[in-house]
């Protein structure tokens, strides 16, 4: 466990955190590996947990029909994916797939979510590293769906 | 000023809408220019259009790599080796390379913005020694729209720069990076104090770039953007590249990040 608290606080989502918000964050933390190609998540499954990418890169991506998988966003070390954990239904709305193998931290997010409930500091602090993660995906994709470099916009 | 005559040695397609000319002046002169300057390129009995250099300044003949978007620029793409086309420049000032001696480098690309940087690229790897590490960031629409693809295939595999390519759009087949160039600029590893960033591509990527380089802690004035404006004369008279207070032909097309701010937050300007 003392392994796994100092993996955690090393990476940037938790760096800095309160050393009792960790401990207790710690406890809902595991160590995960992928194969690369593998589905970390399903569109439409359960999101009981999110992802603290330590190696490796992961793509995610959304299936149009008669159009296939389009990738949307790759994240590789140091990125976090997976907010559907804090908003209820609590359901991935893309896939994510593992482009070489990855190794994260897979924190279950049931379990973090009781937390930040019994302890309300540790939720905002929570939510204020969770917050500019969620509204710069919001940007890049709104500057992606500008579509800046197609000659005819 | 009349424009000299050149014709056109070779023609290479680069990408979907994209297609790179090589020139011959008739009169056989080189023509030195600056990394970031252009020329005006006549398609005679069509027009005049001002396009950038995208060759190596050092060598070789002049290169122009030039998007279909209008008429004249089409006529320009259409052009088929052996004819004639007319040249005036070069013009306006390029990339700042004697402030970026000593210092790290980092050049961003957004599409065919690629083609004013790459002479500069060529000067950086061509006198090597005389800069810091250099990183180039290129985004663009999709992977096959990615221009000069087989020589940043090259640039990817040298030792002496990092090259980081990523695309808007993507298939699953894709394993390179997914997102706007911006996200690459997060995850550079940079010493921003001794770091000189040279930015090309539309408008609004260039403003959203400009202030994630700032926000990694990059000095306004060590930002430069290239800019684009509607350039019909290229010395300053007839005004219709003006922008604010500055001409783009004549006082750029290259100017710093903390110049241009209040001009780029400004509507419809």
């Amino acid at each position: 466990m003392e392994n796994l608290e100092r993996i955690l606080s090393e990476h940037p989502f938790f760096s800095g955190l309160d050393k009792g918000f960790l401990e207790l964050a710690c406890g809902c933390a595991r160590n995960a590996r992928f194969e690369s190609g593998a589905y970390i998540a399903h569109e439409g499954e359960a999101a009981d947990q999110f992802y603290l990418l330590r190696e490796g890169r992961v793509a995610l991506q959304i299936t149009a029909p008669g159009r296939g998988a389009a990738t949307f966003l790759t994240l590789g070390p140091g990125d976090v994916f997976g907010v559907n954990w804090l908003v209820p239904p609590y359901r991935w709305t893309y896939d994510a797939r593992t482009l070489d193998v990855t190794r994260a931290i897979a924190m279950d997010g049931k379990c973090l979510r009781n937390k930040c409930e019994a302890d309300h500091h540790m939720g905002y602090d929570i939510m204020k590293r969770l917050m500019p993660i969620v509204i710069d995906r919001l940007h890049t994709t709104r500057l992606q769906f500008l579509d800046l470099y197609n000659a005819d916009v | 000023m009349v424009p000299r005559i050149a014709h056109v040695r070779r023609r290479r397609h680069d990408a979907p809408d994209a297609w790179t000319l090589e020139l011959d002046m008739a009169d056989g002169a080189h023509v030195d220019y600056a990394p970031g300057q252009f020329n005006m390129l006549t398609a005679f009995g069509v027009g005049e259009a001002a396009i950038s250099m995208s060759g190596d300044p050092a060598t070789g003949p002049l290169i122009h790599t030039i998007r279909a978007v209008g008429p004249v620029s089409r006529a320009l793409t259409e052009l088929k080796p052996g004819e004639p086309i007319g040249v005036r420049g070069p013009f306006g000032v390029g990339w700042p390379m004697a402030a970026a001696e000593g210092k790290d480098v980092v050049l961003v690309a957004g599409g065919l913005g690629m083609a004013p940087l790459r002479p500069a690229l060529y000067r950086l790897l061509g006198e090597r020694s005389r800069y810091g590490k250099v990183t180039l960031l290129f985004g663009s629409r999709r992977p096959e729209d990615i221009v000069f693809r087989h020589e940043v295939e090259n640039w990817r595999g040298r030792f002496d720069i990092d090259v980081d390519v990523t695309v808007d759009h993507a298939g699953a087949d894709w394993r390179g990076h997914v997102g706007i160039v911006t996200t690459l600029i997060a995850r550079l590893d940079l010493d921003p104090a001794k770091t000189i960033a040279m930015v090309c591509g539309p408008e609004v990527m260039m403003r959203f770039v400009s202030m994630a380089l700032c926000d990694r802690g990059i000095a306004e004035e060590s930002v430069w953007l290239s800019m684009e404006r509607n350039m019909k004369c290229a010395i300053g008279h007839c005004g219709h590249c003006q922008l604010g207070p500055t001409f783009i032909c004549r006082d750029g097309p290259v100017f710093t990040y903390r110049r241009l701010k209040p001009l780029l937050g400004v509507k419809e300007l």
